[in-house]
């Protein structure tokens, strides 16, 4: 009954969809913004079907219901709670109904809270969001149904694969599409703003929040995937251009440009069209990188099974939507007028560069995912990777923070160059000394970019909180606080990475027990090797002492075998330490009884993510202060009504 | 969204298990005593795609065919044979897929221009916008 139940609701949720669109497009149409108190409750009613179909889903997997397909081929009766919770999202099926149970919890908060837009512009946007909730409605009930049941159920189910089962997926793919899913309120708003021709300052105030709250959502799920990626493939690597990765760096990048851009039109009211674009381009990333990874296109010719009729879907839908906002945008934007104007030395300059910037990397990263696909259509196999997007989004990125550190120091709308160039003059001063001082201390050691990376994140960490300088710390008002802990996170970020890539010290041995390994300051010894049990794996375990100056602690990297489905796993040992991270991965026998052993130390490699949970909190405390503003302001207004 | 990749690398790992019973390769996992030539050698092998798995380079795969490359890079660079000339090797073996590295072969010159295209269009299109202020 469960899974049917589910099945309804969705059927339900996806009428309601209906409902919604053809009421906002009658409002519209028969101009009756009245019509918005009729479409709120739809909204949220199918946003609360959406919800119940997936906790369904949800209780499915928790009672390991094998009579339903997608539980018999993902899920296993041994699993531990979590991983058959988390599980429900760990496959195809389950992870595009998290998608659209996003995309109507969405849709309903916009019904529920938003009071700052026009009626007109809010009814368009609600219309919108279900014109884009019944595609995918469509997909997950036509091809994708999660709640198919089998006959007669198997006596247990396939397991979940091994690598997934990690406390990683409970938190990172519910973030990612989150915030992937998120971005379609922007995209929503941009089509509602210009089907009712009001694009201006009251609608990017109105349509801030959401992005930000998409973009705070979409940061973490990136930098939670990356250092997931990074403890459990067990090569110390943290990012692999690889095409699904860059299919969640893609929306990021847009939605980065988009928070820029959104708040030159709400404080300026300028660039009108482009943010416009930008809301449109943001979403229809998310949707692009679905379709290549759940496609399976970028994969196919590795002999990766996918159905082809649900990639053939989900491009026809990214067509569609993609297609038809380029075509309203085309069409109305010439109804746009050009927004305030602005002189060269400004901050509106400095943010259109950051757009600039962040655009051209997204289009790098886009066109370097998907040029393999074009030459192959030649009959020519190539591989774009790390090589190619890190000497070309390497100095752009680096530019970017170059741009960072300047714009937030300048005024609005015109500024006097020589007094934003002295208080540079601080930031300078330090990028030289630390130029200098690594220069001595590395030269001949580091690789350009590394190098480049580490001086001007420092000189970038420093120039990133000037904005606080002659301030009165307390009445700086919170957003200012956000955005100096954000841009200091994206400092804090890039000394990591470029420590990582300058300085790890890796070690590959051969040890057996009773044996002592020496690297970069740290003493290891090898105890023994002792066969442990798990839930629902056994595993190899090394005992291991790691001794830094006077304090030894034990570690023990495993190697891990799982029986269902049969996959063995290493489980590499962590040792944080203040100023980097031992990494320590135990490999196979290698002959009479010595152990292959791969070490890493790696300095300052966890900055790369707490700048990533910087940049989020920069973000969270922005949105707080915005909206605290907001509400302090009405309430100030509403009292002096009333007196 | 590591999903997929993970699931991939589940999915070789399966044959990986199955073949521990070959002895890997001499110097898959062994450094060079040289420092020099192991960064020499391990630069190249993180722009040597694994041809087993899904977007890994052999630097950090678990692949054992992974594991017979990096023996064979670190043999030859040993044997004093420069990183460029064991690329041009492993091309002419198994393709140009097998380097991550883009080649200056006429198929990839698009690749190449986009950012210097992208970049010019922007500059265009902010050139525009500045000089009308200017104008004001």
């Amino acid at each position: 009954m469960i899974a049917e139940t589910g099945l309804a609701a969705l059927w339900l949720a996806a009428a309601l969809a209906l409902l919604q669109l053809i009421l906002s497009f009658a409002g519209l149409r028969g101009g009756k913004p009245e019509l918005l108190a009729a479409i709120r409750p739809v909204a949220i009613m199918q946003g609360l079907l959406t919800a119940l179909a997936f906790g369904l889903l949800i209780t499915l997997f928790l009672r390991s219901d094998m009579s339903v397909l997608l539980v018999a081929t993902n899920s296993h009766s041994m699993k531990p709670w979590l991983y058959k919770f988390a599980g429900t999202w760990g496959n195809h099926e389950g992870s595009m109904l998290l998608w659209v149970t996003v995309m109507g919890v969405a849709g309903s908060a916009v019904a529920l809270f938003e009071r700052a837009l026009r009626r007109d512009t809010h009814m368009a946007t609600l219309g919108a969001q279900a014109a884009i909730s019944l595609g995918f409605y469509a997909f997950l009930l036509f091809s994708s149904n999660p709640f198919a049941r089998i006959a007669p159920p198997p006596e247990d189910g396939q397991g979940l694969n091994p690598l997934l089962q990690d406390p990683g997926l409970a938190f990172h793919p519910p973030t990612l599409y989150l915030g992937y899913v998120g971005l379609s309120v922007a995209f929503s708003f941009a089509v509602g703003a210009l089907l009712t021709r009001r694009v201006d300052a009251a609608f990017a105030r109105a349509m801030r929040p959401w992005v930000l709250g998409a973009w705070i959502l979409l940061t973490l799920g990136i930098t939670a995937g990356s250092y997931w990626a990074y403890y459990e493939l067990g090569w110390g690597g943290w990012w692999f251009w690889d095409p699904v990765e860059n299919a969640s760096l893609m929306p990021w990048l847009a939605a980065t440009a988009l928070l820029h851009s959104v708040t030159v039109l709400a404080t300026r009211d300028s660039l009108r069209a482009w943010t416009v674009m930008l809301a449109v381009v943001a979403f229809s990333m998310s949707m692009v990188g679905t379709f290549l990874v759940r496609s399976g296109i970028l994969t196919s010719v590795h002999a990766f099974a996918v159905d082809p009729s649900r990639g053939s879907f989900i491009l026809a839908l990214l067509a569609i939507y993609i297609g038809g906002a380029l075509a309203l945008f085309g069409w109305r934007i010439g109804t746009v007028r050009e927004g305030a104007p602005f002189e060269l030395v400004s901050r509106e300059t400095l943010l259109v560069v950051n757009n600039l910037l962040l655009s051209v990397i997204l289009g790098i990263v886009l066109i370097g995912t998907l040029y393999p696909l074009m030459t192959e259509a030649f009959g020519h196999k190539v591989s774009v990777g790390a090589p190619y997007f890190d000497r070309i989004a390497g100095p752009l990125a680096l530019s970017l923070m170059v741009a960072l550190a300047v714009g937030p120091l300048l005024r609005w709308r015109r500024d006097d160059g020589r007094a934003a160039a002295r208080k540079l003059l601080i930031p300078l001063g330090v990028a030289i000394a630390v130029a200098a001082s690594i220069a001595i201390l590395a030269w001949g050691r580091m690789g350009l970019l590394p190098f480049l990376g580490l001086v001007i994140a420092i000189a970038v960490g420093v120039a990133s909180v000037l904005p606080l300088w002659g301030r009165n710390l307390l009445r700086t008002p919170l957003f200012t606080w956000g955005m100096v802990v954000a841009h200091l996170g994206c400092a804090v970020s890039m000394a990591g990475m470029a420590c990582d890539s300058a300085f790890t010290v890796e070690k590959l041995v051969a040890a057996r027990p009773g044996d002592t390994i020496s690297t970069a300051g740290w003493t290891l010894r090898f105890v023994q090797i002792m066969p442990i049990a798990g839930d629902n794996w056994t595993a190899l375990q090394a005992d291991m002492q790691a001794t830094r100056g006077s304090s030894t602690v034990a570690i023990h990297p495993q190697s891990r075998f799982f029986s269902s489905p049969p996959t063995s796993t290493t489980e590499a040992a962590l040792l944080t330490r203040w100023n980097g991270q031992l990494y320590v991965v135990l490999g196979e026998e290698v002959d009479n009884g010595r152990w292959q052993m791969r070490i890493w130390w790696k300095p300052f490699v966890t900055f790369i993510w707490l700048g990533g949970v910087m940049i989020a909190l920069g973000g969270a405390m922005a949105l707080v202060g915005r909206e605290r503003r907001g509400w302090m302001l009405k309430w100030k207004a509403r009292r002096r009504a009333r007196a | 969204m590591k999903l997929i990749l993970a699931l991939f690398l589940a999915l070789m790992a399966v044959p990986v298990a199955a073949q521990t019973a070959l002895p890997p390769a001499p110097w898959a996992d062994r450094q060079i005593p040289d420092a020099a030539q192991e960064r020499k050698a391990k630069a190249l092998m993180e722009t040597i795609r694994c041809l087993t798995c899904q977007s890994q380079s052999i630097a950090d795969s678990g692949a054992s065919m992974a594991g017979d490359m990096r023996s064979e890079i670190r043999e030859r660079i040993m044997q004093g044979e420069q990183p460029e000339a064991i690329r041009s090797w492993l091309i002419s073996r198994y393709g140009d897929w097998v380097s991550y590295e883009p080649t200056a072969a006429p198929i990839l010159w698009p690749l190449w221009a986009a950012p210097l295209l992208l970049l010019g269009l922007g500059l265009l299109l902010l050139r525009g916008r500045i000089r009308r202020k200017g104008q004001k």
